[in-house]
C-alpha cells in the first residue's frame, strides 16, 4: 500500500507538471473510522504481478488465440499455477520460460526467440521502413537535381511550375 | 525499369500461395520439442496397486506406448477399443497415464475433497472403467494434477508418445488413435523400432 | 414468405451488380451516356434490393423465427430483442450480408452524391464497386446463405454468442464494416484512374472526402472494438494484437498514408503511383483481413466457425480483385510518373516519410500475423507471434512517425531547410524533452518507455498550441473569431487528428505505466485497498436474467472516507454455453478508471476479486474520438462542397474531357 500511496501522489505530481488543470487528481488519504476487516490477497503481490506479466507473453495451447494469464481453460489455469510456483520458488522468469519451451516448444512464447528462422521476422520491419525511406530520399534527391535547374534558369519555367502547383490538373 | 511496378503484384500472389498452401497445415497442432528426448521419469501410483510407484524405467529395453487418458475424455472412448486391439492381438506395450480424473472432469467439483478423497474417487472411476471396456495398459498411473502430464507437453487427451527401448521419445500423437493413423503412421514407426530391437 | 423474399432480393441485388459492373465499365469505355445512367440507377437499386434482404432477415430474427437455420443457431426466445437485432451479425453469414450492405451503401451514395464528378468516370467508380458486389454477393448466396431453413424447426434457438451480448456489439461492427468496405471506394477511384489512365489533382480531391469519411468509419469501430475488449474481456487490456485486430489495423495503418499521400497528388500531381498503390493496398488488406478470419487458416479469438470451402471461395475472390488490380497496377502506374518537383526537406517530403513509415508499420503487422503460417509451411516449426513483438516493432516505427507528424506542418512546401524549422520549433523540441524528464520523475517511473510516451505526448501537444497560435496571428481577417472561422475544415482536420494521436500516446503510456492490479479473496464484509481506493465486498447474490443467471457482487468505492460509488460485477452463466462469462463494473472517470471483476468463488463464501486503478485509460478513447472528428472536420471542408457546387453550375465537360481513345486501348 505504501507503494501505491507514493504512486498515486506521483501521477498527480506528473499531471501538474504538464497542466495545472489536472490537479483534481492529486489526493490525501483520511479513512472512515471504523476499519472493516482487511481481505486477503491472492498470494504474494509481488509474485502474483510477475506471473501475470510472465502469464500475459505466454500462449495458452488449448485456446484460439489468447494467453495463459487470459484464458479460463483448464490448462491455462495449471500451467499459471507453475509460474507461480517456479517464480514464488526463486526461479528467474527466463528459466520458468525455458521450462515450458522444454515441454511446449516455442509456440508457447508470444515473443519469439531471435534464431535464423526468425530473423526475417524481427529485422523485416525495419529493413523496409530503411528502405524505403532511402528510395524516397534517392528518388527526391534525382527529381529535383534534374528538374531544379531548369526551373531557376528559366523564369517563365519557375512560373508556370507555380502553375502547375496551384493546379488546373492536365497532366496525366 | 518497369519490373518495379510489377513487386506489389509478385508479393501478393507470393502471399496467396501461402495462404493456399495455409490451408493443408493445422494450426492446432503444436509439434513436441520432446521428440529425440528422453521421455521425462516419473513415479506415480498405479491404479491396479496404488502403494506401487511405476514410471517409464520399468519399460526399459523395449519400445512401447504412453497413452495419456481419462474416463472424462469422450475422444478417449472412441479409441480405447483399438487400444485394446493393439494389446492383445498385436503385443504393443502400453502404459496408460490418466490424467486428472477427477480435477479435469468438468461435471465435477473438485475443490470439495480431500486429495485422499480425490484420489479414492480416481482409483475407483478409472477401475470401473477398466473393468467395463478392457483394460489394454501394462498399467496404468493416476496423474491427479496433471504435473506429470505437462512435463510431457501434454495440452489434451487423448495424446500417445511413442518410446524406443533406450527410453527416447520417437513420435507424438494427438488425438485418437483409429485404424487409419495406426496403419499409416504409428504401426511403422512402431515396426522400425521393434524391428531394431529384435 | 419473408425468408424466401430475402433470398429472392439477395439474388436480385446479385443480378443487379453484374448489370451495373458490366454497363458501367463498358459504358465508360465506349462513352454511352445511357449505358453509364443505368448503371447509376442499377446501383441504386441493388442497395434497395439489399436493404431488403437485410431487412428480411432482421424480421425473421424478431420474429424469433427458428425456421431458419441462421434464427435458430443465434437467438433464442429468451434472447432481448435488441440482441436478437445484433444476432442478425454475430455471425458468419449475417456479418457477410451485413458486408455486402454496406458496400452497397457507398456504392448508393456514390450514385447519389457524386455530381461533381465527371459522367464516365463515376461509371468507371460504380463499375469496379459492381464487380466487387457480384464476386462478394456470390460468395453470399453461394457458401454463406444467410436465409438456408431448418426442418423441422426447433422448439428453442441456441441464442448468440454471450461475448457478443454487449451494447458495445451493437454499434462496433456496423461501423467497422462501413470502414472496411468504404475503402472500396477509394480502390474504386485508383482502378477507375487505372482504366481510364487519367488521374490528377481533381482525380485527387475527389477521392480525398470519400477516403476521409471510410477511415474515420473506420477509426471508431476500431475505437470501439477496443472498448469493448476492455470492458468485456474482464482483466482490464484494451489491444491485444489478435490476427482479428490487426485486420482492422492495417487497412487504417495505409488508410491514413493514403490520406496523406493523397495532399501530396493533389498539391503536386506527384508520387501518383505511389497513392495508386496505397488506394489499392488499403481495400486489399480489408479483404485479406476478411479471409484470415473467415478461412480459419490463423486461429483468433474471434473467429466464427470456419469452413473451408469458404475459405477456398474467398481466397479466390481476393486473388481475383487484388491480383488483377496488380496486373492492371504494374501495367498502368509507369505512366503516372512525373509531376510538381520538391526538395527531399519539404512539406511534401515530410509527407511522404511518414507514408514510409505508416506502410512499414501496416508491412510489420501483416509479416506479424503471417509469419508463423509461413514458417509452418517452410519448415513446420509453430511460433507464435503476439503482443511482445508487435509492441517492440511498432514503437521504433512510429515514435519516427509521430515526432515527424508534429514537425511537418512548420515546413514549407516545395523546400525548406531543417535548420530553419528546428530553429523555428527549438523551443517546443527541449521543452517535451525536459517536461517529459520532469513528469517520468514525478511519477517516480522513470523508464525509457514511460519518458518515451511523454516526450511524444508533450511535443505533439506544444507543436500543435504554437501551430494554432501562429495560424491565429497570420490571419488577415480582424478578431480572434473571424479568424477562427478564416480556418479551413482541412487545416482544423489536420490539427485535431494529430493532436488526438498526442493525447492517445498519453493514454497508453500512462496506463502502461502507472496501472495496478491486485488480486483479493474477499469474504463479505471484507476490504481491500488499492491506489488511494478502499473496496468493500457487501456481497454476492444470485440474480436472474432474460437469458442467464448472474452471480452479481456489490463492491462499494471509498475514498477519502467518502463511499462513492458501489460497482456491481458480475458473473454470468448464460444458458446456451458452460463457459461463464465476466461482466466487469467500471467507475469511469477522466483521469482514471476503477475497474472491478469478479473471478472465482473459494468455496467458503468467499470470492475471488480483481481490482484495478488504470489511470488516464480514457484518454485512449478520447484520443481516438479525436482523431475521428479531426477526418470528419477534413470531410467537411469547404474546398470540397465548392468543387461540388462548382461542378453543379457549369456543364460538366469543363475541364475533364474523358480520354475515350487512350482507354479503348
Amino acid at each position: 500500500m505504501r507503494r501505491g500511496e507514493k504512486r498515486e501522489s506521483g501521477v498527480g505530481g506528473l499531471v501538474r507538471g504538464i497542466a495545472a488543470v489536472v490537479a483534481a487528481c492529486c489526493f490525501g488519504f483520511a479513512w472512515a473510522a471504523e476499519e472493516p476487516p482487511k481481505a486477503q490477497p491472492v498470494g504474494d503481490p509481488a509474485i502474483e504481478a510477475r506471473a501475470l506479466k510472465l502469464g500475459h507473453e505466454l500462449r495458452c495451447l488449448v485456446c484460439q488465440n489468447q494467453s495463459i494469464a487470459e484464458s479460463n481453460a483448464e490448462l491455462a489455469h495449471d500451467l499459471m499455477n507453475q509460474v507461480r510456483e517456479q517464480l514464488a520458488a526463486g526461479k528467474s522468469e527466463e528459466e520458468v520460460r525455458a521450462y515450458l519451451v522444454a515441454r511446449y516448444g516455442d509456440f508457447v512464447l508470444y515473443q519469439p526467440p531471435l534464431k535464423a528462422s526468425t530473423v526475417a521476422l524481427w529485422a523485416g520491419p525495419f529493413v523496409l521502413a530503411l528502405a524505403g525511406v532511402l528510395a524516397l530520399w534517392r528518388v527526391l534527391r534525382r527529381r529535383s537535381r534534374e528538374e531544379m535547374p531548369a526551373l531557376s534558369a528559366e523564369e517563365a519555367a519557375h512560373a508556370q511550375a507555380l502553375l502547375r502547383g496551384e493546379g488546373k490538373e492536365e497532366r496525366s | 525499369m518497369k519490373l518495379k511496378y510489377l513487386i506489389p503484384f509478385l508479393i501478393f500472389v507470393a502471399l496467396v500461395a501461402l495462404f493456399a498452401y495455409a490451408f493443408r497445415l493445422d494450426p492446432r497442432e503444436v509439434p513436441s520439442p520432446l521428440v529425440g528426448k528422453p521421455a521425462p521419469a516419473f513415479a506415480l501410483p498405479r491404479v491396479d496397486a496404488p502403494g506401487t510407484l511405476a514410471g517409464p524405467a520399468d519399460l526399459r529395453g523395449q519400445p512401447w506406448l504412453l497413452n495419456v487418458w481419462a474416463t472424462w475424455c469422450v475422444a478417449c472412448r472412441e479409441e480405447h477399443a483399438m487400444l485394446v486391439r493393439l494389446a492383445r492381438e498385436e503385443g504393443v506395450p502400453i502404459v496408460g497415464l490418466n490424467y486428472k480424473e477427477i480435477r479435469g472432469d468438468a461435471e465435477l467439483d473438485a475443490s470439495r475433497l480431500s486429495p485422499q478423497e480425490e484420489r479414492e474417487a480416481a482409483l475407483l472411476r478409472a477401475r470401473t472403467w477398466l473393468a467395463q471396456h478392457g483394460d489394454p495398459y501394462r498399467f496404468s498411473v493416476l496423474d491427479l494434477d496433471g504435473r506429470v502430464a505437462i512435463d510431457y507437453g501434454v495440452y489434451g487427451v487423448p495424446e500417445t508418445f511413442l518410446i524406443d527401448a533406450e527410453g527416447v521419445i520417437r513420435y507424438k500423437h494427438v488425438g485418437p488413435i483409429d485404424e487409419q493413423a495406426w496403419r499409416e503412421v504409428l504401426q511403422p514407426k512402431w515396426a522400425a523400432l521393434a524391428g531394431a530391437k529384435r | 414468405m419473408i425468408p424466401e423474399m430475402g433470398q429472392f432480393a439477395l439474388a436480385l441485388a446479385w443480378a443487379l451488380a453484374l448489370v451495373q459492373a458490366v454497363l458501367g465499365l463498358a459504358g465508360a469505355a465506349r462513352g454511352s451516356v445511357g449505358a453509364m445512367a443505368a448503371a447509376r440507377r442499377a446501383a441504386l437499386a441493388q442497395c434497395a434490393a439489399l436493404v431488403l434482404a437485410y431487412a428480411c432477415l432482421t424480421a425473421a430474427f424478431l420474429r424469433i423465427d427458428f425456421s431458419v437455420l441462421l434464427v435458430a443457431a443465434n437467438s433464442s426466445t429468451r434472447t432481448p430483442w435488441f440482441y436478437r437485432l445484433t444476432g442478425v451479425w454475430g455471425n458468419h453469414e449475417g456479418s457477410m450480408l451485413l458486408w455486402a450492405l454496406s458496400l452497397s451503401l457507398w456504392q448508393a451514395a456514390v450514385a447519389g452524391f457524386s455530381r461533381s464528378l465527371t459522367a464516365a468516370f463515376r461509371a468507371r467508380v460504380l463499375g469496379v464497386l459492381g464487380t466487387v458486389s457480384v464476386g462478394f454477393l456470390a460468395f453470399l448466396i453461394l457458401t454463406s446463405n444467410p436465409f438456408e431453413r431448418l426442418v423441422p424447426m426447433p422448439g428453442e434457438g441456441r441464442d448468440l454468442n454471450p461475448l457478443l451480448q454487449d451494447p458495445g456489439m451493437i454499434i462496433h461492427p456496423p461501423l467497422l464494416y462501413m470502414g472496411y468496405v468504404g475503402m472500396a471506394v477509394a480502390f474504386a477511384f485508383a482502378i477507375a484512374a487505372l482504366l481510364s489512365g487519367r488521374m490528377d489533382a481533381a482525380w485527387a480531391r475527389w477521392s480525398r472526402p470519400w477516403t476521409l469519411t471510410a477511415w474515420v468509419f473506420l477509426t471508431l469501430g476500431i475505437l470501439v472494438g477496443s472498448a469493448w475488449a476492455y470492458y468485456e474481456l474482464g482483466w482490464g487490456g484494451w489491444w491485444f494484437w489478435d490476427p482479428v485486430e490487426n485486420a482492422s489495423l492495417m487497412p487504417w495503418l495505409v488508410g491514413t498514408a493514403l490520406l496523406h499521400s493523397l495532399i501530396v497528388t493533389e498539391k503536386r500531381g506527384a508520387f501518383r503511383s505511389w497513392t495508386v498503390l496505397l488506394a489499392i493496398g488499403a481495400f486489399s488488406l480489408s479483404l485479406l483481413g476478411t479471409f484470415l478470419v473467415r478461412s480459419g487458416v490463423i486461429t483468433s479469438v474471434h473467429a466464427f466457425a470456419t469452413d473451408p470451402t469458404r475459405g477456398v471461395f474467398i481466397l479466390g475472390l481476393l486473388a481475383l480483385t487484388v491480383g488483377v488490380s496488380l496486373l492492371l497496377f504494374a501495367w498502368r502506374a509507369p505512366r503516372l510518373s512525373g509531376g510538381g518537383v520538391f526538395a527531399p526537406v519539404s512539406r511534401e517530403g515530410s509527407l511522404l516519410v511518414n507514408n514510409v513509415l505508416m506502410a512499414a508499420a501496416a508491412g510489420a503487422v501483416l509479416l506479424g500475423t503471417v509469419y508463423p503460417l509461413i514458417l509452418d509451411a517452410l519448415q513446420g516449426a509453430k511460433i507464435s507471434v503476439g503482443p511482445p513483438y508487435f509492441e517492440t516493432v511498432f514503437v521504433p516505427l512510429m515514435a519516427p512517425a509521430v515526432v515527424l507528424m508534429a514537425l511537418a506542418p512548420f515546413l514549407r512546401w516545395k523546400r525548406d531547410a531543417l535548420a530553419r524549422v528546428l530553429r523555428r520549433v527549438g523551443p517546443e523540441l527541449v521543452g517535451a524533452l525536459l517536461l517529459a524528464a520532469l513528469g517520468v520523475w514525478a511519477a517516480g517511473h522513470a523508464t525509457p518507455g514511460a519518458y518515451l510516451g511523454l516526450a511524444l505526448t508533450a511535443w505533439v501537444a506544444l507543436a500543435s498550441l504554437r501551430l494554432l497560435v501562429e495560424r491565429l496571428r497570420q490571419g488577415a481577417a480582424p478578431g480572434l473569431a473571424a479568424r477562427l472561422r478564416g480556418i479551413p475544415g482541412s487545416w482544423w482536420g489536420m490539427w485535431l487528428s494529430h493532436l488526438g494521436v498526442g493525447v492517445f500516446i498519453l493514454g497508453v503510456t500512462l496506463v502502461g505505466a502507472l496501472e495496478q492490479r491486485l488480486d483479493v479473496k474477499m469474504m463479505p464484509g471484507q476490504a481491500a485497498e488499492l491506489a488511494g481506493y478502499r473496496f468493500v465486498l457487501r456481497g454476492v447474490s444470485e440474480v436472474p436474467g432474460p437469458n442467464y443467471t448472474a452471480q452479481r457482487g456489490e463492491v462499494e468505492v471509498w475514498r477519502e472516507g467518502q463511499m462513492r460509488t458501489v460497482l456491481v460485477p458480475e458473473k454470468r452463466a448464460y444458458f446456451r454455453s458452460a463457459m461463464p462469462m465476466t461482466e466487469s463494473a467500471i467507475d469511469w472517470g477522466v483521469f482514471r478508471d476503477v475497474y472491478v471483476s469478479l473471478g472465482d468463488p473459494t468455496g467458503d463464501g468467499g470470492w475471488v476479486v480483481l481490482l484495478f486503478y488504470k489511470p488516464f485509460i480514457s484518454w485512449i478513447w478520447f484520443g481516438a474520438i479525436l482523431i475521428a472528428l479531426g477526418g470528419v472536420a477534413a470531410a467537411l471542408d469547404r474546398r470540397y462542397r465548392r468543387l461540388a457546387r462548382r461542378r453543379d453550375s457549369v456543364p460538366v465537360p469543363e475541364v475533364l474531357p474523358e480520354p475515350v481513345a487512350e482507354a479503348a486501348r
